[in-house]
């Protein structure tokens, strides 16, 4: 069992991240689970005895005004921070894609995915990856030839080739034009359909959570203060009535009145 | 996934136009054939000739013309001359040429590389333990400030007059450029790369081979660069003093014998040893960071 519960005051980390374990008869009912976590810079509390718990295979977006603590909270939880305290554990690998691609600029595409993989033969498991993700002819291109979409999805294959229960996603799509995110969603969608991880997308853009997720989380004041799910089946039409009341809803709970939206 | 397939397509078709309007530009521009500019570069290259070229023809026509006495400096034909003379006869008083460069050359190559090595293990030990930084740093940063030229005294005191003191004068020259840059390449790091790494569950070892010591490499490589310079320059002085052979012994017996012409023979030589080294580190440069080449394009 690759439980890796980690009170986090003892600087109990575990090096053994990653450990690929078979499906497991008596599954945990979480892929990760958060108690009373709590950060603070300096004076500031960001998260405040923040709790969570993310279902196996759950597509969960996470939103929140700048500065509300996203990104600490998905950094918390892929092990990337060590003065949060609280309690955290996570169920088998954790996967990063962070919002720049963060491909490691001399290595080949090929080499940044499989970069670290425990598996018999890393590499024909990264070119599968990248086949999946449709940039298999691009596998020995260095990363500075790539567009910006091409560069994010090296980055999901990486993420995905290590076949993790948790798939943590920083705002990965922001920094892409609108139609290359669209073409991002749905690769997306398809496959957290074929591998099931559990996913944690942290983005600003309310649009982009209804569009993914199975629920909805606003981060706000350190805590989770909205939860919404999603029942409407994907692909989602942006005007279907539920999804425009919800986004309505969100946008309140994020402090934008309607009227100002577009 | 049809999406992938079109945006691909688009790029494509971008860069296609692109690549249509650069050579249309190049065929308006001169010439029948539509060469890219990095072509037209290399062609005009030899241009660069011309200058030093007509400053030799001039120093040869005032040599000629007795308007530059030999005396003071030796005319560009009878310095040919010499270099000829000197590779194919063993004089007693210089031996040859080649034998010379030889002997310098080898000097240079083993201080070099001993000094590079002690470089890069030292940098990696500060760069990566905060400890090693603390016990090693301040004792190499102090050494650093001493003038090297100024030991040479204390070095014959020390190590005598033999190939010693002369292959460590070169070795502790090429060791501080190499140490401070290949040490502050392993801190510059991006730290971003190392949370990737340990994202990615990498081993320690694995970090320091696949992150930080490729990531260090562009800063190390500049110190290479600067490391043969200085190396040289050590070379060119510490083989002067009591040589019994090598180039830097040719320049003290020309200097006895007031021939001129051997010793510019031998700065000559010095100067394309330094060219073809920094060549070669050029060379390298390129190999190693051939990730790097793109971005300029």
């Amino acid at each position: 069992m690759a439980s890796r519960l980690r009170s986090v005051k003892d600087q109990e980390q575990s090096a053994e991240r990653g450990v690929v374990s078979p499906p497991d008869p008596l599954e945990p009912a979480t892929a990760a689970s958060v108690r009373g976590l709590s950060r603070t810079f300096g004076y500031r509390t960001v998260l405040d005895r923040l709790d969570l718990d993310i279902a196996p295979g759950e597509f969960i977006a996470l939103i929140g005004r700048s500065g509300s603590g996203k990104s600490t909270l998905l950094r918390a939880l892929a092990g990337l921070d060590r003065e949060v305290t609280g309690q955290l554990s996570v169920t088998g690998p954790v996967s990063v894609a962070f919002q720049e691609p963060r491909l490691v600029p001399w290595k080949k595409v090929l080499a940044n995915v499989a970069l670290g993989l425990r598996a018999t033969d890393p590499e024909a498991s990264a070119r599968t990856a990248l086949d999946e993700v449709g940039l298999a002819e691009r596998a020995s291109a260095w990363p500075a030839t790539l567009s910006g979409g091409e560069a994010q999805r090296a980055s999901l294959a990486r993420a995905l080739v290590r076949e993790p229960r948790l798939l943590l996603l920083d705002e990965p799509f922001s920094a892409l034009d609108a139609l290359t995110r669209i073409t991002m969603h749905r690769l997306v969608l398809s496959l957290w359909t074929r591998h099931r991880p559990a996913v944690l997308l942290v983005t600003h853009d309310v649009d982009e959570a209804i569009a993914l997720a199975d629920r909805v989380l606003v981060l706000g004041e350190g805590q989770i203060t909205h939860s919404s799910p999603i029942t409407v089946p994907r692909p989602r039409d942006r005007d279907h009535p539920d999804l425009v009341a919800l986004r309505l809803r969100l946008l309140t709970q994020l402090g934008v009145p309607a009227g100002e939206t577009d | 996934m049809p999406e992938t397939a079109e945006t691909g397509l688009v790029t494509r078709t971008q860069a296609g136009l692109a690549a249509a309007a650069l050579s249309s530009d190049a065929a308006d521009g001169s010439g029948p054939a539509a060469r890219s500019p990095a072509r037209r570069r290399r062609g005009r290259r030899w241009y660069r000739l011309i200058s030093p070229v007509a400053v030799v023809g001039l120093w040869q026509a005032a040599s000629s013309t007795g308007i530059l006495p030999a005396s003071k400096l030796v005319s560009p034909a009878s310095i040919a001359h010499t270099a000829y003379t000197l590779v194919v006869t063993n004089s007693p008083t210089y031996g040859t040429l080649q034998e010379s460069l030889l002997v310098s050359f080898e000097r240079w190559a083993v201080g070099f590389s001993i000094g590079i090595v002690v470089a890069v293990l030292l940098a990696v030990v500060t760069g990566l333990s905060r400890v090693g930084e603390t016990v090693a740093d301040p004792i190499l940063q102090a050494l650093r400030s001493i003038p090297l030229l100024g030991l040479i005294p204390l070095f014959i005191v020390w190590f005598g007059i033999g190939e010693l003191p002369k292959v460590l004068f070169v070795m502790l020259s090429a060791l501080f450029p190499m140490y401070l840059n290949t040490f502050a390449g392993i801190r510059g790091v991006d730290s971003k790369l190392g949370e990737l790494g340990h994202v990615l569950g990498l081993r320690r070892g694995e970090m320091i081979r696949h992150i930080v010591l490729p990531g260090a490499l562009p800063q190390a490589l500049t110190g290479l660069q600067l490391s043969v310079i200085s190396s040289l320059l050590a070379l060119v002085v510490g083989e002067q003093i009591n040589a019994t052979s090598g180039l830097g012994f040719m320049i003290t017996q020309a200097q006895q014998f007031l021939d001129n012409s051997v010793i510019m023979v031998a700065l000559i030589v010095y100067a394309i040893l330094g060219l073809f080294l920094n060549g070669a580190v050029r060379l390298l440069e390129r190999k190693a960071l051939a990730w790097r080449r793109d971005f300029g394009q």
